[in-house]
């Protein structure tokens, strides 16, 4: 790696040069996400301070399915130890099995968000839609946001499945899916905050 | 020859099935506490809120791999600032929302009504 050669080609794709600048890509990319955790905190908060304004309206416990929102929870964290899976791949630098694994991931999240829309759907049907209540408003807002953070998500996953197929696992690639296997972690953790606070607290 | 310290970054295959484990009976035990009826009623809330916090620390530290390693102290500490930040906001909100709502007046009641109340 130190060799002439890859110190004159340091300028384009020299490995030394793209780790460090990999290091910093991923550490500003976890600084984006604690940014991204401040949203989910006032979010969290607004759903908090307005949890029991039902303005006459149902309460989580006449709403929430907690055996579906058990199976939304499973989804996401089977998806999350996929990625765990595919990154371990990525690191023995097997190409094939990175490209499945995140694929698989990619179908259960896909999974989660039909499972959600489907939930909205059934709420709105309901009537009980974000313009019933305050706590309904925050209920779809705190939710969505999160189901918005996965659709990107799978947007992400389903681009660099392409990259790999077509680049291999090169220096660029692999940064890009630390970034988003942190990205994907996270969005995990935000939800345990959600079926925690969300909806167990809701039936309580 | 960084791969090395690279990999140790990642985790390992073991890492990963515990968190996974851990994570999946944390999360059992939560919706058992609550829809099993098995917890007494004043002791779920404090009984889910330990659970989700154990899964949190269990999922940054195996899937999110933070830790004191050099390479991860950074965002350790990053991490640490943006949680207090968190708390200040929601346990702030929660405050200050939960006196403001003790000691509004409820709309039903007239003006005369809580005066005479006094």
């Amino acid at each position: 790696m130190n060799s002439p050669v890859s110190t004159l080609h340091g300028g384009h794709g020299g490995h030394e040069h793209g780790h460090d600048a990999g290091a910093n890509t991923v550490l500003g990319f976890w600084i984006y996400l604690m940014s991204d955790c401040l949203i989910f905190a006032i979010l969290f908060a607004t759903f908090g301070v307005l949890s029991t304004s039902y303005a006459g309206g149902p309460s989580g416990r006449e709403l929430f399915d907690l055996p579906y929102v058990a199976g939304e929870t499973l989804l996401l964290l089977v998806s999350s130890f996929t990625f765990g899976v595919a990154m371990l791949s990525m690191q023995a630098r097997r190409t094939d099995n990175v490209i499945i694994l995140l694929l698989v991931t990619f179908l259960l999240g896909t999974g989660f968000i039909w499972m959600e829309v489907h939930e909205f759907a059934h709420l709105i049907a309901e009537g009980a839609g974000p313009d019933r209540s305050a706590f309904l408003s925050a209920y779809f807002v705190l939710v969505g946001t999160h189901g918005l953070h996965v659709t990107v998500g799978l947007l992400w996953l389903a681009v660099m499945m392409h990259q790999i197929a077509r680049y291999g696992l090169d220096g660029i690639v692999r940064r890009r899916l630390s970034c988003l296997s942190l990205f994907w972690h996270f969005l995990d953790l935000v939800w345990i905050c959600v079926f925690t606070f969300v909806y167990l607290r809701g039936v309580l | 020859m960084h791969d090395g310290g690279h990999d140790a970054a990642h985790g390992s295959l073991t890492s990963y099935a515990v968190g996974f484990l851990l994570s999946l009976l944390l999360t059992a035990g939560s919706f058992g506490a609550v829809m099993s009826g098995a917890v007494p009623h004043a002791m779920i809330l404090p009984a889910i809120v330990v659970l989700a916090v154990t899964q949190l620390l269990v999922q940054l530290i195996l899937f999110l791999h933070l830790g004191s390693a050099p390479d991860q102290r950074s965002n350790t500490v990053i991490f640490l600032l943006t949680g207090m930040l968190i708390v200040i906001i929601v346990a702030g909100s929660l405050w200050v929302m939960h006196n403001a709502n003790v000691n509004m007046m409820p709309m039903q009641m007239s003006v005369e009504r809580a005066l005479a109340k006094n």
